[in-house]
């Protein structure tokens, strides 16, 4: 199984660089993911990394790109609330790139 | 995946010189025990896979009549050769119809007449070996099993039909696919592909309902399971989840509201799509099928209506009934399933809705059809209805449209270049490469006519064509459903409805 090295902890990850436990996320975790990334996180990519983490931990999914947005919209104003927005900041896609991120699981389907 | 080229888009789409080999090295990953598991699977690769998969060829061939026609009947004319976007994307001559389905030939010819078996090299029969095996998992997974090739085909050769047969092959000796697996285990656990739960589904109908409240001021409703409506809505679960495919189930819900049909999505039937038939497996495809049959009794509904997804439409119209039917417990004066375009068409003719076209005025539109529902079922009573219908539709909604070159449209449209379950970003080259000829036609519409709107109908080419778009340097933003039109267009609280 594929993984990383991260200040003396070893943390599995799928094919893609998706964490395999959730419970190994932490900050640095995430700030390494971003960097495979090549995303530079500012205090507003980290907003939508905190509502992530909070959708998933209430239902067990990603929330639908609508609801991010709204909430984005919320925290940051409403010229932010859109999903050009969530794209400028993760430009693999708020789905993806973000949830990897966030480590969360890849959302799977027609997306 | 910085390391992808994206080709360059020609004024018309060209023949490739053949290139030997230049997608060898794209597979998909490989699924993992827990993936095929609960498949019914086996979990690895078995012991002795070589003979194994022969007997499983054999009896496929058997129970297939087609199967075996399709084994002996290409006179190797070369008509398809350059009918494939795979082909036409790659250049790779592993992916000329007549190519791939000689992968699985070569070794039928081996192993079941009597010359390869006797002289295997003079009639080029092979061995079901590693490395025919591994040209299998590769180029069986670069074929969307879109039957554009077969429309071309002088014996009707359905190339989807046997690199289906093929992916069977390979699961039966636990060589899975990961992407198509896992998401079927997904629909029998959870009920969709996404794997969303019933409380986030719920949640997520309920910010829609006021999403809409909010900007329409009407209180257009998206019940879950509630028992006794008349219609069971089943979208693919991605209209629940991503842009631009829910645009197209507030679409769905403003005309149920408008006409006054009351109806309800199943959390545990909230999925159209279904995988079971790109990995060519009959009980798969039944069991996932079920859910929707069972879940129509359960919640005593009169009438099934499905979603913007295009290989679910096949799967519905084409082998709903034999698969589960009869379904002589919904109301016989409406088809059996209804096609979600089919349905809101009916109801305009009708005069149920009024469209505002001018809400559209923004959009100048063409409309991409997709390859299950252009060249593996129909819609309406009329022949061709699966063409004439969405553009009726979109024509009743919107005053600006026009079609792409009709080399490229109606039966000889051209896959999204992600179907088939090839919609997984390990195969993003490929996914890139196979949009060349459809993005070619667009590409035309748009400089020459101010297309900018490509209208769909499938879940999977709004992720691919959303996914793909902006790497050929256009907006991403142009691309919606069909009901996402008809949702910006349709007047509420205009007149009631007729029911």
């Amino acid at each position: 199984m594929p993984s990383f090295e991260l200040k003396g902890r070893t943390y599995e990850t799928d094919e893609e660089g998706y964490l395999i436990n959730l419970a190994d996320w932490n900050e640095d975790v995430a700030a390494y993911l971003a960097e495979q990334e090549s995303i530079d996180m500012s205090t507003n990519h980290w907003e939508v990394i905190t509502f992530l983490r909070e959708y998933y931990e209430e239902y067990k999914i990603a929330p639908m790109i609508r609801i991010l947005t709204k909430a984005i919209g919320k925290k940051l104003g409403k010229d932010k609330g859109n999903t050009k927005y969530l794209y400028d900041l993760y430009p693999g896609g708020p789905a993806k790139q973000a949830c990897k991120i966030a480590g969360l699981p890849k959302p799977t389907g027609c997306v | 995946m910085a390391d992808i080229a994206v080709p360059e888009v020609k004024k018309d789409i060209e023949t490739p010189l053949p290139q030997e080999g230049t997608m060898a090295h794209l597979q998909p990953f490989p699924a993992a025990e827990q993936h095929m598991k609960p498949l019914n699977f086996p979990p690895t690769r078995v012991e002795n896979w070589q003979q194994k998969g022969v007997e499983k060829l054999g009896e496929m061939l058997k129970k297939y009549r087609s199967l075996q026609v399709f084994m002996d009947i290409c006179v190797k004319c070369g008509s398809c050769t350059d009918k494939c976007h795979y082909f036409l994307g790659t250049g790779d001559p592993n992916n000329m119809p007549v190519q791939r389905a000689e992968l699985l030939r070569s070794v039928y010819r081996r192993y079941f007449t009597p010359a390869g078996k006797l002289f295997p090299k003079v009639v080029n029969a092979v061995d079901l070996d590693e490395d025919t095996l591994k040209k299998w998992f590769t180029y069986f997974h670069q074929c969307s099993q879109c039957r554009r090739c077969s429309v071309f085909c002088p014996y009707g050769i359905d190339t989807a039909e046997i690199s289906m047969a093929a992916r069977e092959i390979m699961d039966s000796i636990g060589v899975g696919h990961k992407y198509t697996t896992e998401i079927i285990g997904k629909v029998h656990s959870i009920g969709n592909n996404l794997g969303i739960p019933q409380p986030a589904l719920k949640g997520t109908l309920q910010f829609l309902e006021e999403d809409m409240l909010d900007n329409t001021g009407h209180e257009v409703r998206l019940p879950l399971d509630q028992e006794g409506a008349e219609v069971l809505l089943v979208p693919p679960s991605a209209d629940f989840f991503s842009e631009p495919h829910i645009q197209s189930l507030m679409g769905y819900a403003k005309v149920f509201h408008q006409a006054g049909i009351s109806f309800t999505v199943s959390s545990y039937g909230s999925e159209a799509a279904n995988f079971g038939m790109f990995i060519g497996s009959y009980d798969q495809k039944q069991k996932i099928a079920k859910r929707i049959a069972d879940q129509a009794r359960e919640l005593k509904v009169k009438r099934i209506v499905v979603g913007e997804c295009g290989h679910a439409w096949r799967v519905a119209y084409s082998f709903w009934n034999t698969l589960n039917g009869p379904f002589d417990f919904l109301d016989p004066r409406y088809p059996v399933p209804q096609h979600v375009c089919e349905f809101t068409y009916d109801l305009y003719k009708q005069g149920a809705l009024v469209f505002d076209k001018e809400a559209n005025d923004a959009h100048t539109i063409t409309f991409h059809d997709s390859c299950n529902v252009a060249r593996a079922s129909r819609m309406g009573s009329s022949c061709g209805g699966q063409f004439e219908i969405p553009r009726a539709l979109i024509k009743a909604t919107a005053n600006k449209f026009v079609d792409m070159d009709p080399d490229t449209t109606h039966e000889k449209t051209f896959c999204c270049g992600g179907g088939g379950g090839l919609l997984t970003d390990e195969l993003m080259d490929l996914r890139v490469r196979g949009a060349l000829p459809r993005i070619t036609a667009l590409k035309r519409v748009m400089d020459e006519k101010g297309v900018n709107y490509l209208a769909l109908i499938c879940a999977i080419c709004k992720a691919q064509f959303n996914k793909i778009l902006p790497m050929y340097g256009i907006p991403m933003d142009m691309v919606g459903g069909v009901h996402a039109l008809v949702s910006n267009a349709i007047q509420l609280g205009a007149k009631k409805g007729i029911v």
